[in-house]
């Protein structure tokens, strides 16, 4: 290759867009075949050639590479462009973007092959692509925003992709109105940065950043105030507390959606700004703890809904909202690198367990709810097993991804001093929670009796293209935590060390200084505690689902207040309703529509026209079609131009008169 | 020789003559005399002008004025006989295709 694909880094987001420009304006009436190869293509070149970039980023002695391709706007002194950058945090982002995006590109082959709208689909997954690579490759928050509003965009499409159900076109607006609100927030973040900074470009933000001081907890300085405005944004995004409801009511998507946006990218985009921003973060503690703080509720409030729920992909999707409060609560303890491992082991096990469940859903005939399912374990085999083996990743057990990158973040949060003990226990409870539900659901799903009617239902396992990503995913999930096993496995936190020289000396701040020996032990009691707590989750999972069938229902009798809260889900959507939708529907309605919208605007309108119909009425009587009295005026005109012409002649006459 | 006051003078006068007859004869044919009255007027008082600044551009003007007059005329008269054997009529008031 003659140009180095750094040069040409655009081609890594471009090839998506063209995908999608392509099967959208012309794929119409193409067979699926083609629709796939577009597709498929420009996914797989774009990884390939984020590959190439990743190795020549190695190759060129990991120097943040940053690339200025054209101005996009320039404004005084203020200047964004399309530059894109690369460093160690980008690559991490980039390969897990095309990576899993490309596999879950050929399990959607396989998945939507009987869905109408196909090449609508591909259309707006390569969207998607482009957008999210556009916010993990700018250099700056204005392109940034770009692409985060871009990937709003793409999972307001295709969350709303069966759009005749008006389940899922409402879910695709709830969606997008709730990230709004997180994006002003976002948007004023931005503002108070360039207003104190002068530039939004990340290099030299940061830099100016850098030497400014500490604003410690309780001071509500410019750090402090950006960045909970960021974070706001962020909670928008990765659906954290309180604007975490849109995610699960977004799995009306299909299900590759779910798993690609709504699990491994997309909704990490927060994860990835906060990281993006630590400079800023460690400036203000506040803005850590609050971010340790919402990132710890949501995690464990999402975990007890996640208890009880019975549709498969509702429970995935609380337990994504979950793990992405374990990513902010990394952030927030100022283990960045961790919150980022996280994110990356969770895109391969969560994505997993999002396929896996499609295969299932699939193999089942659409049908979501697990109490209608049962002992699928010996007909879908291949399925089965991956999703255990997601499922073990997910609850924390060793020698999984999840269990290193989990431990990890509650390693960090146990060492920080101050008040994250209690952080950390919420945490470990949190995984305990995580255990149970995620074996309740595979045994409610795999295990026991089944309880389905086997004429109504064909269980078939799913075709190559669907198990093929499967398989990948399960050996990343499996091999994927080594790159940061903790010291006593013998491992070496390779990810941290990897990630220095974007986090570099943030990191280490506020640890407690230990011996290597005392961090080994307590690294190696914490270890054991974790998975101490994911082993009560299991057993009790297996007590109640699979040893006492009955018993689970028996529990809810007893606790039903409980039981219905959960079950419902605290009834926040509810009490979103009641606050904040139903008055503003009623001020809508009432003053907005009926008084400004109608009197007012439609009112000066109308009011306009009416005059110029009335001026109209008058004025067209000089319009007779009498031609003599066109005559009459043409007359009155040249006189009237005469007088206005010798008037000072007239005047000086009449003055010369008298 | 006469003072150009006097040739301004006869000048509006024709002129004003033309545009009373212009606004208050029903007959197209002296409407359109009247218009030509008053062209001619207007030529009057460019010729006079002529005559006291010492200019040949005033009767220039007049050369024009004939030439417009001429292919008007040549308009004008096909209008009236079109009008003319359309209406059977060359009363102006019968013109009122138009009229509200």
């Amino acid at each position: 290759m003659s140009t180095p694909i750094l040069d040409i880094l655009w081609i890594v987001p471009l090839l998506p867009l063209l995908g999608a420009a392509t099967n959208g304006l012309f794929g119409k009436n193409w067979p699926n075949k083609i629709v796939n190869t577009v597709a498929l293509s420009a996914t797989g070149l774009s990884f390939l050639a984020a590959l190439e970039a990743v190795r020549e980023f190695f190759a060129g002695g990991q120097q943040l590479v940053h690339k200025e391709f054209f101005d996009w706007i320039v404004a005084g002194s203020f200047r964004a462009g399309f530059d894109l950058q690369m460093d160690q945090l980008t690559v991490i982002m980039v390969l897990v973007v095309t990576g899993v995006g490309f596999l879950i590109h050929i399990y959607s082959t396989g998945y939507m092959s009987h869905e109408g709208g196909y090449y609508r689909f591909f259309s707006y997954l390569n969207l998607f692509m482009f957008f999210m690579l556009i916010l993990v490759l700018a250099a700056n928050y204005v392109l940034l925003f770009v692409g985060w509003e871009g990937v709003g965009l793409a999972s307001y499409l295709l969350i709303g992709f069966y759009f005749l159900k008006k389940s899922a076109s409402d879910a695709g607006k709830k969606a997008f109105i709730v990230n709004r609100i997180g994006d002003f927030g976002f948007m004023l973040g931005m503002f108070l940065l360039f207003k104190t900074f002068g530039t939004l470009d990340f290099t030299q933000l940061f830099a100016k950043a850098a030497p400014w001081s500490h604003e410690s907890w309780g001071v509500f300085g410019t750090f402090t105030v950006a960045c909970l405005l960021l974070f706001t944004g962020a909670c928008g995004k990765s659906a954290q507390l309180p604007l975490y409801v849109w995610l699960p009511d977004a799995m009306e998507g299909p299900t590759p959606v779910s798993a690609l946006i709504h699990a491994a990218t997309m909704v990490t985009a927060g994860v990835y700004v906060v990281a993006r921003s630590h400079i800023l973060f460690t400036h203000s503690d506040t803005a850590l703890i609050v971010v340790g703080t919402v990132g710890c509720a949501t995690a464990f409030f999402a975990a007890t809904i996640g208890l009880v729920q019975t549709d498969i992909k509702k429970v995935l999707a609380y337990s994504t909202v979950s793990q992405l409060g374990y990513m902010f609560l990394g952030c927030g303890v100022g283990a960045f690198s961790a919150g980022i491992f996280h994110l990356m082991t969770h895109a391969f096990f969560k994505a997993l367990l999002f396929l896996a469940a499609g295969s299932v859903i699939h193999a089942m005939g659409g049908e979501q709810n697990m109490l209608h399912m049962g002992g699928l374990s010996k007909k879908i085999k291949v399925t089965y097993w991956t999703m255990l083996i997601a499922t073990l990743a997910i609850a924390g057990f060793p020698p999984l991804a999840g269990f290193f990158s989990k431990d990890a973040i509650l390693g960090e949060a146990f060492q920080r001093e101050g008040g994250w003990h209690s952080l950390y226990v919420v945490g470990l409870l949190t995984a305990l929670l995580t255990s149970f539900y995620m074996f309740r659901l595979i045994f409610l799903t795999f295990h026991g009796k089944q309880r389905y009617d086997e004429h109504h239902v064909h269980v078939h396992e799913s075709p190559w293209s669907m198990l093929g990503p499967l398989v990948i995913l399960a050996v990343l999930s499996i091999i994927g935590g080594w790159l940061a096993a903790p010291s006593f496995w013998g491992g070496e936190d390779h990810f941290t060390a990897f990630l220095a020289p974007v986090f570099g000396a943030s990191h280490a701040e506020g640890e407690a200084a230990l011996s290597e020996a005392a961090a080994h032990s307590l690294e190696l009691t914490l270890a054991v505690v974790a998975v101490v707590a994911a082993l009560i989750g299991l057993l009790t999972a297996f007590w109640l689902y699979l040893k006492q069938p009955g018993k689970p229902a028996e529990i809810a009798k007893s606790l039903k207040p409980i039981y219905t809260t959960l079950y419902n889900k605290y009834y926040v959507d509810e009490a979103y309703g009641a606050a904040i939708v139903k008055p503003l529907l009623a001020i809508s309605t009432n003053v907005l529509w009926k008084i400004i919208d109608v009197e007012a605007i439609d009112g000066t309108v109308n009011g306009i026209a009416h005059g110029a119909t009335a001026t109209g009425d008058v004025s067209r009587r000089t319009q007779s079609g009498n031609t003599r009295s066109y005559a009459v005026w043409v007359v009155v005109g040249a006189l009237t131009i005469l007088i206005i012409v010798f008037w000072p002649a007239i005047r000086a006459l009449a003055g010369g008169a008298q | 020789m006469v003072p150009t006051q006097y040739y301004l003078i006869l000048s509006a006068v024709l002129f004003g003559l033309g545009a009373v007859a212009f606004v208050f004869k029903r007959n197209i044919i002296t409407i359109f005399m009247s218009i030509e009255l008053m062209l001619n007027a207007v030529n009057l008082a460019f010729v006079a002008f002529s005559q006291a600044f010492g200019k040949v551009h005033g009767q220039v003007f007049v050369l024009f004025v004939i030439v417009v007059a001429a292919a008007e005329a040549a308009v004008g008269l096909g209008i009236i006989i079109l009008t003319q054997r359309n209406r059977q009529s060359l009363n102006i008031e019968k013109v009122n295709l138009l009229k509200l």
